[in-house]
């Protein structure tokens, strides 16, 4: 397991994308990590008198219209985007690669029915799914993590349900099967860790396609609430704010569009390090 | 052809009775009793009970389904609580905005990914290609509403050439409506492009290396010549697949815009209609947008197998 890790690494050292993604992404994750234990100022802190101000050496990159400073907001905000994120994937994960792995072993009608399902999620975007999830329960964060979630299982059934295709022809499937192993046995033990990388690959697309989503979410004010700071929301109140103090609509988007193209390099550079086969002409 | 036309029609009208069960199920049923949700918990017995008699909630919970699904093919969507018009003509006025939106938003993404696609794939692995992928890799991992924002702190805070939002109306005539338009379309559409200009890219690069491209080559056609007859072509099959693809993006995206502009669409109506609780416009929008997604997979996947006979048979794997 260290071995392969290691050597994974040891190729990944040789990617471009996946050294300045995974940069990027480590930081990401060391910031939201730091939030549990430090940030600049209190996030609560409200301080009309010191409101909208500039950056300074006192508040590195300024104020907010309550007086809240933008740095500890951001290390905050960013906690927030990995814990929707994380969450959502955990749905994605937990239900679409079982359902992809059933689809897969099974054929027949099962694999119809699956496949029809997962259509059938796809014409449910998130946006429109945390918009009927709002109407009824009221907006917070659970919304956002609960649509972005049920969008990303498809995308696991799909990703998964068509690697394990190819899995199940090889012959040492054929071996597994002669040796009396029924099909769940076979796509836990033989399917699953064959299938992980690409799993992997996936999962740190649909990282970043989560902190896009919730960030558009509580824009629009169906996700995380206040006092809880997040990327998305910060946005929206910049947006109140925009002809006076527009420097308070360049960091929160300047955090969402770095944290996402780090993650999407980093995944790029990983699906090129773990198989070699899949590395596509770009 | 026939019985791959059949088969998918035949799933088409049951994702769309599906989705309109779901979408009756969250948004009639879950809540327990849709007149609490919109009067809010304050309201008294009376006011509920008129209310309810006004929606019909008093009747069997098949018997509504059944009615409102079959006067979703009539048109009859039932009065907005808030607005109190028909819920259509709620629709098809703020149609007339989100519509030419979208439309204006893929027209310039494609006018702006394809030449992009072919440029980064004619000079592969050269600097022009690094640089188009650049773009990409920005061009996706940026939010299209603070893109929007960005537009709007240049154009129009600073430089005050364009509107910062609001609609002109069509009334006014087509200048003013494309100048409130200009923007976001141009928001929607670079995000948009971005993810494009890279599948255009990709397509054409795994065409180029098929044999019927070395033939072309060998009979001595030359770099411009393979690329423009022969591949682009062949490679506009998955683009296409692609642009069917992103319009739930599209959709969703048009909804968050019209917010930043203050348009008065159908995603700016469907936020007011959440925050005044008015259900029976969320219901009705929600099966709309869900049907357009919908609708529109399908057209996509029928006009892949015309293009494309291979894919009439088990089109899964």
């Amino acid at each position: 397991m260290f071995r392969k890790l290691a050597e994974v690494f040891g190729h990944g050292l040789k990617n471009r994308s996946f050294v300045i993604g995974g940069i990027i992404s480590l930081l990401f994750f060391l910031v939201a990590f730091l939030s549990y234990f430090w940030t600049p100022y209190p996030v609560e802190d409200i301080n009309i008198a010191e409101r909208l101000l500039k950056p300074s050496t006192k508040y590195l990159l300024g104020t907010d219209h309550f007086g809240r400073d933008i740095l500890s907001m951001l290390i905050k905000g960013a906690r927030n985007s990995v814990i929707v994120a994380f969450v959502a994937i955990g749905i994605g994960l937990g239900c679409g690669v079982p359902l992809g792995l059933t689809a897969a072993a099974k054929k027949g009608w099962v694999n119809e029915l699956i496949m029809r399902f997962n259509d059938f999620t796809f014409a449910f975007p998130s946006l429109i799914s945390a918009i009927m999830i709002t109407a009824i329960l009221g907006p917070g964060s659970i919304n956002s993590i609960i649509a972005i979630g049920i969008f990303n299982i498809p995308v696991f059934a799909r990703v998964a349900r068509g690697a394990a295709l190819s899995i199940w022809k090889r012959e040492f499937i054929l071996a597994a099967r002669s040796a009396g192993k029924g099909q769940f046995k076979i796509s836990v033990e033989h399917i699953l860790p064959n299938i992980s990388s690409m799993l992997i690959v996936q999962a740190t697309i649909q990282f970043a396609l989560g902190i896009l989503a919730e960030a558009g979410l509580s824009y629009l004010g169906l996700g995380t609430q206040p006092p809880m700071p997040s990327w998305g929301k910060m946005l929206n109140e910049a947006h109140t704010f925009m002809h006076f103090a527009p420097q308070l609509a360049i960091y929160p988007g300047a955090a969402i569009a770095l944290t996402v193209m780090g993650l999407n390099l980093f995944g790029d550079g990983l699906r090129d390090v773990l198989d070699p086969k899949l590395r596509r002409s770009r | 052809m026939r019985i791959f036309l059949a088969k998918r029609v035949f799933t088409l009208v049951l994702t769309l009775l599906v989705a309109t069960l779901v979408v009756f199920v969250v948004l009639e049923i879950l809540p327990g009793d849709p007149a609490a949700v919109m009067l809010g918990i304050n309201a008294e017995a009376d006011t509920l009970n008129a209310l309810r008699e006004e929606l019909g909630l008093n009747r069997p919970v098949l018997i509504r389904y059944i009615d409102w699904v079959s006067d979703l093919f009539t048109g009859d969507l039932g009065i907005s609580y808030t607005y109190d018009v028909p819920v259509s003509e709620l629709i098809l006025s703020r149609i007339t905005v989100s519509f030419p939106l979208a439309l204006l938003a893929i027209t310039l993404s494609t006018l702006i990914a394809i030449p992009l696609g072919i440029i980064a794939a004619s000079n592969h692995n050269k600097p022009m290609d690094f640089l188009v992928m650049s773009f990409s890799q920005i061009g996706i991992a940026i939010p299209n509403f603070w893109f929007a924002m960005l537009l709007t702190i240049l154009f129009s805070v600073t430089l005050r050439i364009l509107p910062a939002g609001g609609f002109a109306g069509w009334d006014a005539g087509i200048g003013p409506v494309l100048k409130s338009l200009l923007l976001p379309t141009i928001a929607l559409a670079l995000p948009q492009s971005a993810i494009l200009a890279r599948v255009t890219r990709s397509a054409l690069l795994e065409v180029l290396k098929e044999d019927f491209i070395r033939t072309a080559r060998a009979k001595g056609v030359n770099n411009q010549g393979t690329l423009w007859k022969h591949a682009l072509r062949n490679a506009l099959i998955p683009v296409v697949t692609i642009m069917g693809l992103q319009f739930s993006f599209l959709l969703a995206g048009t909804i968050i815009i019209e917010n930043v502009f203050y348009l008065p669409g159908i995603g700016r109506l469907i936020f007011q209609a959440i925050s005044q609780r008015d259900l029976i416009v969320v219901k009705n929008l929600v099966i709309l947008l869900a049907g357009a997604v919908i609708m529109i997979n399908f057209v996509v996947d029928v006009l892949y197998a015309v293009i494309d006979p291979r894919l009439r048979g088990d089109k899964d794997v």
